[in-house]
């Protein structure tokens, strides 16, 4: 298990090169001035040139880059072009609206789609499954801006009971928080419910067809014993393999809800970072959210043998 | 315990402790709060480096100015108690107000504002001018100053009352003499001005805060545009950052904000139905959509193809496709404003009436060869996308051949300063839109900047121009000045540097309780109140 470790540890190395060399790249191609940017429409020609000077663009594309990784090597993620403040302090004061949305995003869906996924597995063919199975299409189907605004108009416009935006750190107000998570975890979730619960539907219906099941049943054991302990846990590696991926999708979804929300979160340094053409920032978020799935997948990976005792490493 | 009763527990634990958090929170999160989302996030603090309209609508707060316009565009004191100027109209003599002061407490001095004023006149195009000018300047005493001229010049004080960026901001003496290349630093962000920022509070992307600064005098006249008494009546002003429009409506219908500086149009509607909204617009002389050529490359380097461009198009079918309602639009043929005291429409009766006969009669003359324009389109700007697409069906109608080319603004902002062959990556023409404020006369007017390689992108290169707004400069008789810009104007139809596109009106949403918005053409939070 250890010998896995390392060796996935290691792994990471030439996956955060390739991602660090192709961010670097993307954004020297991409069109787009930083100096333009913050000089201002009224700018001059030369008052452009010599912000671009300051922040070094006019070096050569692989100097610039070979400033950027040895900073990185020593553990600087550069200053932000705008900001006037470490990329490391952005991300400090950013990271705490995303961590708060993503895991309650994942406590919501996995607690919601893993029962109905069971459920519906069950209880095949019924009007529950199809619901089910219906939610999921539509869960697929309908972009996460479009519920976001449906759930505001509705819980917030309408009913008045929950704020249309905004986040509270947890620190301060701990009711205000959950007040402020509500919607945009909901919205966030839908989609992510929507891929566990039908891959947790398929998983366990493939195992309620083994002979082990039958065998259980013949013992007499109770249908909740037969799901929750026999089926569920033998259907639960692709269903951890679900959630791992979906990490992926959550950031991205982060993105555009924390838009929606007004939640102060990566998601939005990103989009601003991208707009304004923000390299330094951009690159070390790419970079971290990067990192973050290596190792989310890695702690996946490590719990199939939890779940599976026949999976060894 | 189960694990559900320890989950609980853990919960209700959590939550005795966030009420606690919450009971020692900052007095002032509880007083008289105005919640603004404003059309972007501060991310730069200094005024003068940059031009940006957000950083100097925080220098307003922060800053003081020593002269500033009123309602009429007249040019009042500000921070100066009293000036004179010699007979020979070189010597100019300041004096300031009593009691002025920076918010660290030391008094406000002439060396601070002699620091100022260099360090501005570095900077900006209407300062470069007026210290190229300037032989000395000299303090006094500690609140009197002199400012020696080499010659007369009649922009003295319309720059240093000049309303937008970059605003003549006066900041302390050390601060002042960082190099005009290099941003001051955010502990240095301490002006005189009637609000203080707080630096401790300063979150960008999430929000910037202001509080009163107590100790402000403010000015015994009554407000009047950018001038007069700037009155206090908020104790804090919190500059929120919501980032999407429909979110920032939604947030001032639900009254978790109290007001939207930049309302998209198309939204104003489902504002307007709100009884508890109202829209304010404070800046009666607006925007200005403008069309910009770049003279560098075939077929824009040919004077009659640029007049060409000036028949084909008109002002009703841009400002009908961006801004739709009439009540925030006005046609308007003068290039320095309607409403203004420049304002005429000389050179201009007949153009911009979409007259393509006589567009494609100047395009026969000027023997076009068809070659495309490539005209760059702004997609992520919703005051700009639809602009584009009608200047191309116009210019086809026309006779002209358009390749338009679609990207996000900053994409175009990088593009523009390239004078590549447009085959290259270079461009032949793009849309953008002038505060008012800032094009009031042709010194102030990038766009009329006629001086070749040091002209703003687009590089036009006329000498008579370039004459014409230097006597302007020189002048000081408000009448003989209208003159000049009646030339100027004349000289811009047949030597044109840009089309101006109409004139249109971005109103404030507020919520009802709140009231005083000042009218002027930046958005200022002295005198306003919230009930």
């Amino acid at each position: 298990m250890l010998d896995f470790i390392i060796r996935r540890v290691i792994a990471i190395v030439p996956v955060l090169t390739v991602v660090a060399v192709f961010i670097f790249l993307m954004l020297r191609l991409t069109p787009g001035d930083p100096a333009a940017v913050i000089a201002g429409d009224n700018a001059t020609s030369d008052q452009i040139d010599d912000i671009r000077r300051k922040l070094g663009l006019d070096e050569p594309i692989w100097t610039q880059f070979a400033i950027w990784i040895t900073d990185i090597l020593q553990g600087k993620f550069g200053e932000s072009f705008f900001f006037k403040k470490t990329v490391a302090e952005l991300i400090a004061q950013r990271i705490e609206p995303t961590l708060a949305l993503a895991t309650c995003t994942l406590i919501f869906a996995v607690c919601v789609s893993v029962p109905i996924g069971v459920l519906a597995a069950y209880k095949q063919g019924s009007m529950f499954d199809r619901a089910v199975m219906a939610f999921a299409v539509l869960g697929f189907s309908v972009p996460g801006f479009v519920i976001g605004y449906c759930l505001i108009y509705v819980f917030a416009i309408e009913l008045g009971w929950l704020p249309v935006q905004g986040y509270t750190r947890i620190g301060v107000d701990f009711w205000k928080f959950l007040e402020r998570m509500v919607l945009p975890s909901l919205t966030l979730s839908v989609g992510f419910v929507a891929l566990i619960s039908r891959i947790t539907r398929a998983s366990v219906l493939e195992v309620l067809n083994e002979d082990y099941i039958r065998t259980a049943r013949a013992k007499g054991l109770s249908n909740r014993v037969v799901l929750m302990k026999h089926a569920l846990r033998n259907a639960a590696v692709p269903i951890l393999t679900v959630i791992g991926i979906g990490i992926a999708v959550l950031m991205g979804g982060a993105v555009v809800t924390e838009s929606v929300f007004g939640l102060p979160g990566l998601g939005r340094l990103t989009v601003e970072a991208v707009l304004s053409r923000d390299f330094p920032t951009i690159q070390t978020v790419i970079l971290m959210f990067s990192v973050v799935y290596v190792v989310i997948n890695l702690i996946i990976d490590i719990s199939y043998t939890i779940f599976d005792p026949r999976i060894r490493y | 315990m189960t694990f559900w009763n320890k989950s609980l527990a853990a919960v209700a634990a959590l939550a005795g402790l966030s009420t606690l958090a919450a009971d020692i929170r900052p007095a002032e999160a509880q007083a008289n709060t105005l919640r603004v989302v404003m059309h972007s996030d501060l991310k730069i603090l200094d005024p003068i480096w940059t031009t940006a309209y957000i950083v100097r609508n925080h220098g307003y707060m922060v800053w003081d100015t020593l002269f500033a316009m009123d309602e009429k565009l007249e040019v009042k004191p500000q921070m100066v108690d009293k000036w004179t100027v010699s007979p020979d109209n070189l010597t100019f003599t300041f004096t300031l107000r009593d009691k002025l002061e920076w918010h660290d407490g030391t008094p406000v001095t002439a060396e601070d504002c002699i620091a100022s004023i260099r360090r501005w006149g570095a900077r900006d195009s209407m300062g470069q001018s007026l210290m190229a000018r300037i032989a000395d300047m000299k303090a006094v005493d500690a609140k009197t100053f002199t400012m020696q001229l080499k010659e007369p010049y009649g922009l003295v004080l319309q720059s240093l009352g000049k309303p937008s960026s970059n605003v003549p901001f006066m900041m302390p003496k050390r601060v002042a003499e960082t190099d005009p290349n290099t941003q001051i630093k955010p502990e240095d962000v301490i002006g005189s001005g009637p609000f203080i920022f707080k630096r401790d509070e300063w979150k960008p992307g999430e929000k910037t805060v202001y509080v009163r600064n107590a100790k402000y005098v403010p000015r015994n006249e009554p407000v009047s545009g950018m001038a007069g008494g700037k009155k206090v009546n908020l104790d804090r002003v919190e500059w929120r950052v919501l980032g999407d429009h429909q979110t920032t409506v939604n947030a001032l219908l639900a009254n978790e904000i109290d007001m939207i500086e930049s309302p998209p149009h198309d939204l104003l509607p489902v504002l307007s139905r709100d009884r508890n909204i109202k829209l304010f617009s404070a800046n009666p002389l607006g925007l200005q959509y403008t069309f910009r050529f770049n003279v560098l490359h075939k077929p824009f380097d040919n004077d009659k193809v640029r007049q060409a461009v000036l028949y084909a198009l008109n002002q009703k079918d841009f400002l009908d496709a961006v801004i739709g309602d009439p009540k925030w639009y006005k046609e308007c043929k003068a290039m320095f404003v309607c409403g203004t005291p420049l304002e005429t429409t000389k050179g201009w009766e007949d153009k911009l009436t979409s007259n393509f006969d006589k567009s494609k009669a100047l395009l026969r003359e000027a023997g076009y060869d068809g070659t495309p324009i490539v005209l760059m389109q702004s997609t992520d700007l919703a005051v700009l996308t639809n602009l584009a697409p009608v200047a191309k069906n116009l210019l086809e109608k026309g006779g002209f051949k358009v390749d338009m080319q679609s990207m996000d603004w900053q994409t175009l902002v990088s593009r523009r300063a390239r004078k590549d062959a447009p085959t290259a990556g270079g461009w032949h023409a793009f849309l953008t839109a002038w505060v008012a404020a800032d094009i009031l006369n042709p010194v102030m007017a990038g766009f009329f900047n006629a001086g070749c390689d040091r002209a703003m992108f687009g590089w036009p290169c006329d000498k008579q121009i370039q004459d014409l707004r230097d006597a302007y400069a020189r002048e000081t008789d408000p009448a003989k000045q209208k003159a000049i810009v009646e030339q100027v104007q004349v000289r811009a139809s047949e030597y044109p540097t840009h089309v101006h596109l109409g004139q249109w009106y971005q109103p404030f949403a507020l919520r009802n309780n709140v009231d005083g918005a000042v009218t002027a053409p930046v958005t200022v939070f002295w005198n306003v109140v919230k009930k």
